[in-house]
């Protein structure tokens, strides 16, 4: 079994970095986009935009169909979704702990002021 | 986003919340994501010390977590790292809870982490979670995934 926490590692790694974010905001706003108009908003050359396709593509954020010439890039959130299930799942969980926490020390404290404490 | 972090304002001094959140008297009042009983809370509080927790869910399913705590700095901050017993979500995390004077008695900042490699540390130094934050809910809205994966 893949190391479920590993893969969260890859997820948010890839995410970690401002040009890749920038592309994966773009193709959340359009559904496949070719890697030449991928490219053109950034200051870096197309090597560099294929080398963060890649990292992209390892995490499974993205996949890339080729057409003839043209590769068109799409998002795939799949990853994204193990992220925030990750996320949830523990929001659930200390949130209804950290209410009955507060609860409960609200009762000690109000205890420990009628013994004059 | 790969930390949660909750904040809480409570009506009690550091010190009760402090015992609160490490007596096994206090973790059995409290700990678990529903009304279900806690079956086991064991608490060692010293740096190196371990706790381990069970509790059962009203779904009748039981869950463990341990770990070591790894600061103690009685009333303001408590650091332990964190485990599933039974294989669910594998692998350390680590809990990080910082427990502040105020007028109103004590705001409790509570944050859970998964143990980032390195670039995943930096990135998040670098101040991106807001924005990505934004990106995930996009694009999972809909979903509502169930405690146990």
């Amino acid at each position: 079994m893949v190391n479920y926490q590993d893969r969260l590692n890859v997820t948010f790694s890839a995410l970690g970095d401002p040009t890749r974010r920038a592309i994966l905001v773009r193709l959340e706003r359009e559904d496949g986009v070719s890697i030449k108009d991928l490219a053109k908003p950034f200051a870096i050359k197309l090597p560099a935009v294929m080398k963060h396709l890649d990292v992209l593509s390892d995490a499974g954020l993205i996949t890339r169909t080729k057409s003839g010439r043209t590769v068109t890039v799409r998002i795939s959130p799949e990853p994204m979704k193990a992220a925030m299930d990750w996320l949830r799942r523990y929001e659930r969980f200390w949130s209804a702990s950290l209410d009955r926490l507060a609860a409960y020390a609200e009762r000690l404290e109000t205890k420990a002021r009628k013994k004059g404490q | 986003m790969t930390s949660l972090t909750l904040v809480r304002r409570i009506a009690a001094r550091p010190s009760i919340v402090f015992d609160t959140l490490t007596s096994p008297e206090g973790i059995r009042h409290w700990w678990g994501p529903d009304a279900g009983p806690v079956l086991i809370a064991e608490t060692d509080v010293r740096v190196g010390g371990r706790f381990r927790v069970r509790f059962r869910m009203l779904d009748g399913s039981e869950h463990e977590s341990s770990g070591e705590y790894l600061e103690v700095v009685k009333p303001e901050r408590l650091v332990m790292t964190w485990q599933w017993q039974n294989g669910e979500d594998p692998g350390e995390s680590r809990v990080d809870i910082r427990l502040r004077p105020i007028a109103e008695g004590t705001e409790l900042t509570f944050t859970h982490s998964l143990l980032a490699n390195e670039e995943t540390r930096r990135s998040h130094e670098e101040g991106w979670t807001g924005a990505l934050d934004k990106l995930v809910r996009h694009f999972v809205k809909d979903s509502a995934p169930e405690w146990v994966a």
